[in-house]
């Protein structure tokens, strides 16, 4: 136990680091997904087209690849974000991808007729869309989201590659300093991400149970 | 009021629509009558757009209507409807559901929306329900509050799409007489029902639609004593004998 014991504040600092990733990337991916499921039921087609290549982009490449060109190529482009906005601009645009058709599942499952009725009172598509549409399309896909940011939890432990401080990257720092304590270590981390994902899912279930006494 | 000239529409090779005309007086109250598959739904849908169409034209009030845009989300506030389904939104109380459009589109205050709201539940009947979300609402009840929501945003003309085809029997009528009613206070009304009943009491002129074509336009009274057109006898002679 020595090896959690005098560590703990290395430890919870790496999750600290997480957390900080987590937040970051999925706010970005809410935000960009959000907007990339509206652009693919709009009734622009250059808009359409566009969310289909995006989704096409982001969702096909490894988030490895990904962070490799944020971390690598954009400097060569003369954009240099600082290093952890690198690595939350890649999780956060590959995480949009799946927000966005998670999302688009939903406003495909809201009856045709929401949306005709706020149009038919002279609402626009914007305004159909953030107040009627999106609203429900929100609350018919918590348990994908809850699924996608879980994913988005497991995936910061990429960052641990680039050299990234959080609980992954602590991990492994510990593992080799304490050789003879490994399934401990292994254990004490697994129990961190956990407790996080753990987190994420009762957040989901408190909304589904609160959104579902509303109808 | 309405006016529909020349409009054609085909889905894909089906003309749903042939060369129709029809022009409703302010004040008037048109039933159109027909059987399934005869495009009244359809030609509802058209005068404010929900459906697109191939040719001719349809005006509001003088203005045509135009195509996709805020231009047309302006005429659309002015052109009511009410659905067969009720098509509330499922996630606002009864009371939000009537204030939205106002506050959205119209832009009044909060407190002058809850307002005209409450009077306008009142007088559908409904005001008890008002903080109840839709799904805890009869169909009866859901309906009133839709025709409510319709009115709220004072619209010059009122379209109904089958309003009373998705309910139970015994709720039909106290939607019928909130219509009789609306129709009485001298609301410009387009009505596709398959309500006779409705259709002799409270319309001006009734319109017998059948494959695509308006075949008959006649008072209740002539259209249902004497029918011209054999669609329109076999038809009546249907739906008459029970």
């Amino acid at each position: 136990m020595d090896a959690l014991t005098e560590n703990w504040d290395l430890i919870l600092d790496g999750f600290l680091n997480t957390l900080q990733l987590l937040l970051g990337a999925g706010a970005l991916a809410l935000v960009v997904g959000t907007l990339i499921a509206l652009f693919r039921v709009s009734p622009v087609p250059v808009l359409r087209g566009t969310g289909a290549v995006y989704v096409t982009i982001f969702r096909n490449s490894p988030l490895l690849v990904l962070l490799l060109i944020t971390y690598y190529g954009l400097p060569q482009l003369g954009i240099n974000p600082s290093f952890y906005w690198k690595i939350i601009l890649a999780m956060g645009l590959y995480t949009g991808a799946f927000v966005a058709e998670s999302l688009r599942s939903g406003i495909n499952g809201i009856p045709l007729g929401q949306a005709e009725a706020s149009r038919s009172l002279g609402f626009t598509f914007g305004q159909s869309m953030t107040q009627v549409v999106l609203p429900q399309a929100f609350r018919n896909v918590v348990p994908p989201l809850a699924s996608v940011f879980i994913a988005l939890t497991k995936n910061t432990s990429l960052a641990m590659s680039f050299g990234v401080a959080e609980a992954a990257f602590r991990m492994k720092g510990l593992v080799n300093d304490y050789a003879t304590e490994r399934w401990t270590i292994f254990i004490g981390i697994a129990l961190g991400y956990i407790i996080i994902v753990e987190a994420i899912s009762l957040g989901a279930a408190l909304l589904e149970r609160r959104w579902r006494a509303e109808r | 009021m309405v006016a529909v000239e020349g409009v054609q529409k085909w889905f894909g090779d089906l003309h749903v629509l042939k060369d129709i005309d029809l022009n409703v007086r302010p004040g008037e109250v048109v039933v159109v009558i027909g059987p399934s598959g005869s495009g009244k739904s359809t030609l509802c849908r058209a005068i404010n757009r929900l459906e697109p169409i191939d040719e001719g034209t349809i005006a509001i009030d003088g203005s045509e209507l135009p195509a996709e845009g805020r231009k047309l989300a302006q005429l659309r506030a002015d052109v009511g409807m009410v659905f067969q389904s009720f098509n509330l939104f499922a996630h606002k109380t009864v009371l939000e559901n009537v204030m939205l459009g106002p506050i959205k589109v119209r832009k009044k205050s909060k407190a002058d929306a809850e307002k005209r709201a409450m009077e306008l539940l009142t007088r559908v009947g409904v005001e008890s329900q008002a903080n109840k979300f839709p799904a805890q609402l009869s169909g009866g009840q859901q309906q009133r509050v839709a025709i409510a929501r319709a009115l709220a945003m004072d619209p010059k003309v009122m379209l109904f799409d089958e309003p009373t085809s998705a309910l139970d029997p015994e709720m039909i009528k106290e939607v019928l007489d909130t219509m009789v009613t609306l129709a009485k206070g001298g609301m410009t009304m387009i009505v596709v029902t398959h309500e006779m009943g409705f259709a002799r009491t409270a319309a001006d002129r009734v319109v017998f639609m059948a494959d695509g074509q308006i075949l008959e336009e006649e008072t209740p009274q002539e259209f249902f004593d004497n029918p011209k057109t054999d669609r329109a006898k076999d038809f009546l002679a249907k739906i008459l004998k029970h």
